[in-house]
C-alpha cells in the first residue's frame, strides 16, 4: 500500500466561466485548448478537465500519464497531490484519501511542478533546509541529505548562491532535490522535462531511473512520446480527462493501427477524398480532420500514388505527405484523432 | 528500460538514501514554526529595505506635520500628541497589510514559490495562519521602531506617558493582526497587475480617512463623515494609540476600539481564509 495510487470514477468540472482559473496548479500555463466543453444538458457550460478515470499505479512503478495539452494530466497530478478537490469519485495515494486525509498524502509525496518554483526568499541550501524542516526533520539530517543530493545533481557548487543565479536546468534539478529531500515513496513529476536542452534532459533521465531503481513509485506527465516509451513501466493514454488505453509501452506499441500511417494534408473536399481512399484496396483505415486526411495502409509508402490519384480525383490537392511506422504515436494519433504536441 | 541498466545504477547511487518510511508523527505546530522560522529569516535580510518601505512615509509626515510645520507656527505645538499615536499606527498597519499581501500576490500569482508551504503537512488553513502571525510580528516591529523616532523627530510630546505600556501593546497588536489578516484577504483576491490600484483605491483613502491626522472626535462636525469613517479599521487603531499613549487628546473608548478591533480582525480573517482555501486548494 506504501507506494500505490488508486483512482475511481475521478471526475474534475470547472464551470466554464472559470475556464481561465480552471488550472492554477503547478504553475502551468492555462492548457484549455484540449479541454472540451461537456455538451450533455445536465452539464452545459461546464469544462470536464478529468472524466471518470480509473487507474491504479503500483508500487514502485514507474507510470507515465500521456497526453495533448489540455488531457486533463496535469488536473490528475492536482488531485493527487491534494491541491485540487476532484468534483467526484475517489483517489488514494499511499492508502491514503486525499481529501480526507490531505496532510497524511503531503507526507508521503514528493512533487516536482512543471515550473520550477524555488523560494526565492532563499538561497539554494536553505530552499532544501527548509523543505526539511516543514518535513520535522532535524537541520542535521536535512544538511547531510541536502549535501548529498547537490552533489549528485552537479549543483553542489551553488548551495550558497541565489536561486535567481541557477540556470533553467539547474533550478529543475533543484526541485528534484528538494521533493526528495524528505525520502517520500511516492514522486509526481509534471512534465518534468519541458523547457529543457536535450542534454539536460538525458542527464535528468537517468536521475529519474535511479529513483525508479530505489523501489519509489513515479507518476510522471509528459507529452514527449521518446520520454514515455524510455523511462515507464506503464502508460495511460488519456485525452479529454478519459482514459483511452493503459498498458506498457511495448504492449502498446502492439495495439497501434497495424500499419503505416499516411498523413495528407489536403485542399477541398475532405470527405469525398475520404470515402475514395476508403474504396482503395491496402487501406485498411481512413481518418479525417480539419485540412488532414489518415489513411492507414500495411503496404506502407507503396500505396501513395494510389492515395494521392483518389485524392485528386476528389478535387483536392495534397499539400503536404507524412509518412509514420506504428508507434505510440500513431496509436496516439488513431486513439485520439489528434497529435500530441 | 532494461533491467542490468537498474541494477548498475542500484549499485552506484551516490547521494540518495534507499527508500525509508519517514512516516514521523510530526506535530504540526514543528512545521508551523518552521513557516515561521522562514518568514523571520527573509524578514531579517531584508530588514533595512523593510523599514524603508514601511516607515518611509510615516517618518516624512512627522517631519513635516510634527517638526516643520509647528516650527512655522501653523499648527498648534499639542498637535504632535495627536499626530504621534496616528502615524504610528499608520506604520504599523501598512507594515502588517504590505508584509503580507506583497508576496502573496507574487507568490501566488507568477512565482508560485508557495506551493512548497502548501504541499507541507500541515492543513493549509493553518498556513494562512502562520502568513497572518508573520504579518502580525512586522507591523509590532514596524510600530515600535516609528514610536522612538517620532519622538525623537518630533520632540517632547505633551501628555506621552507608557503608564500603560501593556495597553499600548495590547492596541498594537490587535491592530497589527487585524491589519495583517486584511493583508490575506487583499493578497488572494487582487491580480499582480492590480497591485498599484489597491494602493490607490484601498489604502489611498485608508490614511486620509482613518483619523490619522485628526481625532475621531473631531469629525463631530462633520457628522456623515463622523460615521462613515467607522468602516475604516485605521480609525479603531489610531483611536486605540491615543487611548493609550496619549489619553490627554480627546479618543474613542478603549473598549470600543478593542471590540471593534477584534470584530474587524474575526471578519477579515474569515473572508481571508476562505480566499485563501480557495487558491490553496482549487
Amino acid at each position: 500500500m506504501a507506494g500505490t495510487i488508486v483512482t475511481r470514477a475521478l471526475r474534475k468540472v470547472y464551470p466554464a466561466s472559470a475556464r481561465k482559473r480552471s488550472t492554477p496548479t503547478r504553475g502551468t500555463p492555462t492548457p484549455s485548448s484540449g479541454m472540451r466543453t461537456v455538451t450533455s444538458p445536465r452539464h452545459s457550460g461546464e469544462i470536464a478537465a478529468i472524466d471518470g478515470l480509473d487507474l491504479e499505479v503500483r508500487e514502485g512503478e514507474f507510470f507515465g500519464l500521456l497526453g495533448p495539452n489540455g488531457a486533463g494530466k496535469t488536473t490528475t497530478i492536482g488531485v493527487l497531490t491534494t491541491r485540487v478537490n476532484a468534483s467526484s469519485g475517489d483517489a488514494f495515494v499511499a492508502g491514503k484519501n486525499v481529501v480526507t486525509d490531505q496532510v497524511a498524502v503531503r507526507r508521503r509525496i514528493g512533487v516536482v511542478p512543471q515550473r520550477p518554483n524555488p523560494d526565492r526568499g532563499l538561497n539554494v541550501i536553505e530552499n532544501l533546509l527548509f523543505h526539511g524542516a516543514y518535513f520535522g526533520l532535524p537541520t542535521s539530517v536535512s544538511m547531510q541529505r541536502a549535501m548529498n543530493l547537490l552533489e549528485l545533481f552537479e549543483i553542489d557548487d551553488r548551495a550558497q548562491a541565489k536561486v535567481d543565479e541557477l540556470s533553467g536546468g539547474q533550478q529543475q534539478r533543484l526541485m528534484i532535490a528538494r521533493a526528495l529531500l524528505h525520502e517520500p515513496r511516492v514522486i509526481f513529476l509534471d512534465e518534468p522535462t519541458v523547457g529543457l536542452d536535450p542534454q539536460a534532459r538525458l542527464a535528468l533521465w537517468d536521475i529519474l531511473r535511479i529513483l525508479h531503481a530505489q523501489g519509489r513509485t513515479i507518476v510522471m506527465t509528459t507529452h514527449y512520446m521518446a520520454e514515455a516509451d524510455e523511462l515507464c513501466d506503464r502508460l495511460a493514454i488519456i485525452d479529454r480527462g478519459k482514459l483511452l488505453a493503459l498498458d506498457s509501452p511495448s504492449r502498446l506499441r502492439l495495439q497501434a493501427p497495424g500499419a503505416t500511417l499516411i498523413d495528407l494534408s489536403i485542399d477541398g473536399d475532405i470527405a469525398a477524398a475520404a470515402i475514395l481512399c476508403r474504396r482503395l484496396s491496402g487501406v485498411q483505415r481512413v481518418d479525417e480532420s480539419a485540412g488532414e486526411l489518415r489513411a492507414y495502409s500495411d503496404r506502407g509508402g507503396e500505396m501513395l500514388p494510389a492515395l494521392i490519384h483518389a485524392v485528386e480525383e476528389a478535387g483536392c490537392r495534397v499539400q503536404n505527405i507524412n509518412l509514420a511506422k506504428p508507434s505510440l504515436e500513431t496509436l496516439f494519433v488513431a486513439l485520439t484523432g489528434r497529435k500530441l504536441a | 528500460m532494461t533491467t542490468s541498466r537498474v541494477s548498475v545504477h542500484r549499485a552506484s547511487v551516490p547521494g540518495i538514501t534507499p527508500v525509508s518510511e519517514s512516516d514521523l508523527a510530526l506535530p504540526v505546530s514543528d512545521v508551523f514554526f518552521a513557516m515561521l522560522r522562514r518568514d523571520m529569516r527573509v524578514a531579517r535580510r531584508e530588514l533595512p529595505f523593510f523599514l524603508l518601505r514601511t516607515t518611509m512615509q510615516p517618518l516624512l509626515l512627522m517631519v513635516v506635520f510634527g517638526y516643520l510645520l509647528p516650527k512655522m507656527g501653523m499648527v498648534a505645538k499639542g498637535y504632535t500628541a495627536t499626530l504621534l499615536p496616528g502615524v504610528v499606527s499608520l506604520s504599523l498597519a501598512l507594515s502588517a497589510v504590505q508584509s503580507v499581501s506583497l508576496p502573496m500576490v507574487a507568490q501566488f500569482g507568477f512565482s508560485k514559490e508557495i506551493e512548497d508551504r502548501l504541499l507541507a503537512p500541515i492543513p493549509s488553513h493553518l498556513v494562512a495562519l502562520e502568513l497572518v502571525t508573520a504579518g502580525t510580528l512586522q507591523g509590532l516591529l514596524a510600530g515600535l521602531f516609528v514610536l522612538p523616532v517620532g519622538r525623537i523627530i518630533m520632540g517632547p510630546i505633551p501628555g506621552l506617558g507608557f503608564a500603560n505600556a501593556l495597553q499600548v501593546f495590547c492596541v498594537m497588536l490587535l491592530g497589527a493582526a487585524t491589519f495583517s489578516a486584511l493583508g490575506l484577504l487583499i493578497g488572494c483576491a487582487i491580480k499582480p497587475e492590480q497591485i498599484g490600484l489597491m494602493f490607490s483605491s484601498i489604502i489611498g483613502p485608508m490614511i486620509f480617512f482613518g483619523c490619522m491626522y485628526y481625532p475621531w472626535k473631531g469629525l463631530d462636525s462633520v457628522p456623515v463623515m463622523k460615521y462613515a469613517v467607522l468602516v475604516n479599521p485605521l480609525v479603531y487603531v489610531a483611536e486605540g494609540m491615543r487611548a493609550t499613549l496619549t489619553p490627554s487628546v480627546p479618543h474613542m473608548d478603549l473598549f470600543v476600539v478593542s471590540i471593534a478591533l477584534l470584530a474587524l480582525l474575526l471578519l477579515f480573517w474569515w473572508l481571508g481564509l476562505r480566499a485563501f482555501m480557495k487558491r490553496a486548494v482549487t
